[in-house]
């Protein structure tokens, strides 16, 4: 634990979720004049005050530049944002710091490396994707392919949400240089048993990317075990500030491909001559970075490690075999994304009723999803809808909460009747 | 089919349904459950709008539905008739209401509607959230656009 985590009210034996929702004051308000359920953790998840006041202190304590040395305050800082790469490192299993790059959020993540990659694609070459990619793992590869005459390859999704199998074994061919793919569909739930076609990848030379975003609230990747060349996450995602993301990268990888930005801090010298870059991890890190955001994810993962994982996990499927049970009281109501193995997202159409009418109603009774295409247009073409209705839940959403959404949903069906 | 002129000028819109109409409804229903049933009642009173009108250029951006937009401008009263489709209910409720304000009027009235002070009135930016009240506002722009081009030629 970092000096500047904070104690938190869920004991790390058993799981109290009464106890877990008094460390994130936001969810005690009302919204409409209803208590507040809030059921769009997908898109971003509240903070725990152990965030809160991380960022507060920091900012009241110790605020200065970083890795500029010259005073106690400076240290004082550059302690504190080093501390949280560390954390973050041990969160991830990664073996070195060098290998925490921090970025604005997985999407500027994913650019960094699909741009340090470009200089490898050849015309030809194909990066496989999935077909359930949030455009922030299509869009980046697309405007690389472009420049470089590569080609995106997405790999089929079942209908109930799985991914493909078949389909990945036939696109993994000859012409694939990278393998990007989601660990956990933001849209359907479904966890892609990754790990193997990593290792399938990686046995043909492929470069593998895994977009993290949806997974790390919800469970721990294993960098050594899942041994994959890149990983990217969000700290929003993850009870941290908005503002500040990981990649993590192999550290060979990382040392061969090009600076992404240029500008202070990312050099070691700089002539007009020639300019040489800084070690890792900094090499990436051009200009100031997001101190305070840094800080704020150290201890939104110490305070998640602080929870029962096991506890957690279990906490988290009751609630989705709660919301499956309750489907059917809706009449309907469907839910697209049924994958065996999925962390608790429900995303779901009622006959009649467009998704967008869905989250205003909602809305109204003090209950916040999201709704629309997710930012997985191609997805949503797969399924034939324009956007769905998805709630996506949290540690520390209530089975009370899963209730009162689909008596929501039953008050909004009636107002159409 | 394109729309005719006599399916402009049929929509009650604006015509037998009034903004007075709509105002007075709207002070009697204090809860949300009343208020958008209401909405979604107006909605219904939008006229079918032609399948072949359902195009890009009729397009309204901005929207978290999809929104089209048609008007036909009639030479002899000098008024400017609007349809509106939407596939969301309460999209249709609103553009409904904004039909009820703007629908049949001539495009230099238009141009000097106050279309805020009539949603204040409404209290509806209250019980719609910004990202609706973004779709109201890109609906009453076309029509503004609309109106603009009529009042150059």
């Amino acid at each position: 634990m970092s000096d500047l985590s904070v104690a938190n009210n869920a004991s790390k034996a058993g799981f109290d979720v009464a106890a877990v929702r008094r460390d994130f004051p936001i969810l005690s308000q009302q919204v409409n004049g209803k208590p507040l359920v809030y059921l769009d953790n997908g898109a971003s998840a509240q903070k725990p005050v152990a965030v809160l006041d991380a960022m507060d202190r920091y900012y009241r304590e110790m605020h200065s530049n970083v890795h500029r040395g010259a005073h106690s305050l400076g240290d004082r800082a550059t302690t504190a944002f080093e501390g949280a790469r560390e954390t973050v490192r041990r969160f991830l299993n990664a073996e070195s710091t060098r290998q925490i790059i921090w970025t604005r959020g997985t999407t500027e993540a994913i650019n960094l490396v699909a741009n340090g990659l470009a200089p490898r694609l050849r015309e030809g070459d194909e990066i496989l994707v999935s077909h359930m990619e949030h455009h922030a793992n299509i869009v980046p590869w697309q405007m690389v392919a472009e420049r470089t005459g590569a080609r995106v390859v997405p790999v089929q999704v079942h209908p109930n949400g799985e991914l493909d199998l078949d389909s990945f074994n036939s696109l993994l061919g000859e012409r694939t240089r990278v393998l990007a793919i989601t660990h956990v569909s933001n849209v359907l739930g479904t966890v892609n048993p990754i790990a193997p076609l990593i290792e399938q990848a990686k046995a043909r030379g492929v470069i593998t990317v895994v977009d993290g975003a949806q997974a790390v609230p919800h469970f721990r990747p294993d960098m050594q075990a899942l041994d994959c060349d890149f990983y990217t996450f969000s700290s929003h995602k993850l009870f941290g500030p908005t503002g500040i993301g990981v990649l993590y990268g192999r550290e060979q990888l990382l040392e061969e491909i090009p600076p992404y930005q240029g500008g202070g801090e990312m050099i070691e010298r700089v002539s007009f001559e020639r300019t040489t870059w800084n070690t890792l991890p900094y090499k990436f890190e051009a200009g100031t970075p997001a101190i305070a955001e840094a800080v704020g994810l150290g201890a939104a993962i110490d305070y998640v490690e602080g929870l029962d994982r096991q506890a957690m996990e279990a906490a988290e499927a009751a609630l989705l075999t709660r919301a499956n049970d309750l489907v059917g009281t809706v009449p309907g109501m469907s839910v697209i994304g049924t994958a065996q193995n999925k962390v608790p997202v429900l995303s779901f159409k009622i006959e009649g009723l467009h998704p967008s009418d869905i989250g205003t109603l909602l809305d109204q009774q003090g209950i916040a999803i999201r709704t629309g295409h997710h930012c997985a247009m191609p997805l949503m073409d797969f399924y034939g809808v324009p956007g769905t209705a998805r709630a996506s839940f949290a540690f520390y959403n209530t089975l009370e909460e899963v209730d009162q959404l689909f008596t929501g949903l039953q008050k909004i069906q009636r107002l159409f009747a | 089919m394109t729309a005719s002129e006599q399916q402009f000028l049929d929509n009650p819109l604006g015509k037998t349904t009034t903004l007075d109409d709509v105002v007075d409804a709207f002070e009697f229903l204090d809860d949300w459950e009343d208020r958008y049933a209401y909405i979604i009642d107006l909605g219904k009173q939008l006229p079918a709008f032609p399948d072949d009108e359902r195009v890009e250029g009729n397009y309204v951006h901005g929207c978290q539905s999809q929104v089209w937009l048609i008007h036909h401008f009639h030479e002899d009263s000098g008024r400017l008739y609007l349809l509106i489709d939407s596939d969301a209910m309460i999209v249709r409720g609103l553009a409904a209401i904004i039909l009820v304000a703007m629908n049949g009027k001539t495009p230099r009235e238009l141009l000097t509607t106050d279309v805020d002070e009539l949603f204040e009135r409404l209290d509806l930016f209250r019980h719609i959230s910004p990202t609706r009240g973004n779709g109201l506002r890109a609906m009453v722009g076309k029509i503004r656009d609309i109106a603009a081009k009529e009042v150059a030629a």
